[in-house]
């Protein structure tokens, strides 16, 4: 039998550490519900989703029950829907709406795939749907969207920078009585993932079978408390720490993984390596990095200490899963995340420091909230950075910006729940319009003679 | 199948008849029990078998849970390869 302090362990980290499976995603293709006829293409989705994910949050009920573990999440990703709207006439949104209506139909929380993947330009149907991306997204609730917009092979589409600085602004606004909350179910992606099973990003690539159980797990509190344990050790016992704290909390999201798999007959993926926090007491990726020894997140030490969370976390949870995939790092989403939004409400994280931190972490600027005056082009130039540093570092980048529409600098952006609440953060306001009108596309960085 | 029972609370007469009461009454049969007083905390942990359980695995687990409560203590119960994955190699 396990012994008693293995067992109560266990117990501890879930009841007071917060540890949590964050979600179970199911992707499904959809290429085969493609169609001239955007009606027909519709009803197809509609029966196969229906007809594949039919069980998918009563399975992830009974694994809750079964092992006591709570999973917070059940979601789905699809096939990106520029795919299907490339060959239907008509607009993209009815595809939406479709999307929405399987949400509710299933009862999973969020659907990801209102995508469009044109790091190298635009195919038929890119264009049209992510200009229908603000509309989209303010008709339904459940439904996500992301862009990838450049990869280290193809480099950075520039003329979908442009764009999408102008529709993130578009989708604040059209949800303006919302929170604003149109702007924070999309992201643009540089170097995006095919089987990243968290929100708002996911998408089924099109490298992916038929359908797929992918799982991302979380437990920043876990790691926090293991390390509190520790007042006076080294950076080396520490990382060691990490690692076998991130090593226990994967092998649950491992057996999860395989336990909905196998009940639901779909192919099991990945498991996501995640620390992903919530705004909850105790469930925060700051709060690790102040727990070795900053006093805020965000001052001088910050990366480092991130650089190594991150790697040690991945360390850790590679040999605990068969499997490892998605996104895999720590997560630093500054609205869901209490230590993340005290640190930037006392003027300790700013948004460059914040740049910094996601050269080394494992996505990128997330539920940032920016005053509600900020230009498109300044929107563009932000993701221009940002994908810049994907781009040259090989990794996945991503900018999840929130333009708070009449809000100014100092102020509050509320949205509740897991979302949190975003201090709306200083943002350097110098023009870059020229650079971002310019277009065009920057050439793939060199792979040798890294400096 | 075998399940986990982690009692954990004040100590208090009966615990363990009260508890494994009704393991027998459903059939699962207890197959190993741990049990230590850490000044006056209780901490028991019991291995069940319950693939000859007359009541299904959400039910057993609800009374267990409901007669803890009655004595003012946690009781989680869980499908033991939780605990073989998280802490086996």
């Amino acid at each position: 039998m396990v012994s008693t302090n293995d067992i109560l362990e266990t117990i501890k980290m879930i009841q007071e550490e917060n540890l949590d499976i964050r979600t179970i995603t199911m992707g499904i293709s959809l290429l085969d519900c493609i169609d001239s006829d955007i009606d027909a293409a519709c009803g197809k989705i509609y029966e196969k989703m229906m007809r594949v994910a039919e069980n998918h949050v009563k399975t992830g009920e009974e694994i809750e029950k079964r092992y006591g573990i709570p999973i917070i999440n059940k979601r789905i990703s699809v096939t990106p829907i520029a795919m299907l709207a490339a060959s239907a006439k008509g607009s993209p949104v009815k595809f939406a709406r479709v999307l929405q209506k399987v949400a509710e139909g299933t009862g999973v929380n969020y659907i990801g795939g209102y995508s469009a993947l044109v790091h190298k330009g635009f195919a038929a149907g890119d264009r049209e749907l992510i200009e229908s991306i603000p509309e989209a997204l303010s008709e339904t609730s459940n439904v996500c969207s992301s862009v990838n917009i450049g990869s280290t092979r193809a480099g950075i589409n520039m003329d979908a920078v442009r764009l999408m600085g102008e529709i993130i602004l578009k989708s604040a606004k059209a949800t303006e009585n919302d929170h604003c909350f149109g702007a924070a179910k999309i992201v643009v992606f540089c170097n995006a993932v095919e089987d990243n099973p968290f929100m708002a990003g996911a998408f089924h690539g099109i490298g992916e079978p038929d359908t797929v159980i992918n799982v991302g797990v979380s437990g920043p509190g876990v790691v926090r408390a293991a390390l509190a344990k520790m007042p006076d050790a080294d950076i080396s016992e520490i990382a060691e720490t990490i690692k076998k704290t991130a090593f226990k909390i994967t092998r649950m999201g491992q057996l999860v993984g395989t336990e909905a798999s196998k009940a639901l007959g779909v192919p099991f993926g990945i498991v996501d390596l995640s620390l992903a926090p919530t705004p909850a007491v105790g469930d925060s990726v700051a709060h690790i990095l102040e727990e070795m020894g900053l006093e805020r997140c965000g001052a001088y030490g910050t990366t480092a200490a991130l650089a190594l969370l991150n790697d040690a976390v991945k360390k850790g949870g590679v040999m605990a899963s068969s499997q490892v995939g998605g996104l895999s790092g720590a997560f630093i989403p500054v609205s869901e995340d209490a230590g993340m939004i005290e640190a930037a409400s006392c003027g300790a994280l700013g948004l460059e420091k914040l740049e910094a931190m996601t050269a080394v972490c494992s996505v990128g600027l997330d539920m940032v909230v920016v005053p509600g005056d900020t230009s498109p082009a300044v929107i563009s130039g932000l993701i221009a950075d940002e994908a810049a540093i994907g781009m040259v570092n090989s990794k996945t980048t991503a900018v999840r910006v929130i333009p708070a529409i009449g809000m100014k600098e100092g102020e509050t952006l509320e949205f509740g729940g897991l979302f949190g609440s975003g201090p709306v953060m200083k943002i350097n306001g110098f023009d870059c319009s020229k650079f971002i009108s310019r277009g065009g596309r920057i050439p793939a960085p060199l792979q040798s003679l890294k400096n | 199948m075998k399940a986990v029972v982690a009692v954990i609370g004040k100590d208090t007469v009966g615990i363990l008849a009260k508890i494994s009461a009704i393991c027998a009454d459903c059939n699962a049969n207890v197959m190993d029990v741990t049990q230590t007083i850490m000044q006056d905390m209780f901490a028991m942990t019991m291995l069940i078998d319950i693939s000859g359980c007359t009541s299904d695995y959400g039910t057993l687990a609800e009374r267990l849970k409901k007669s803890g409560e009655e004595m003012n203590l946690q009781v989680h119960v869980m499908h033991e390869d939780i605990f073989n994955s998280m802490h086996r190699i």
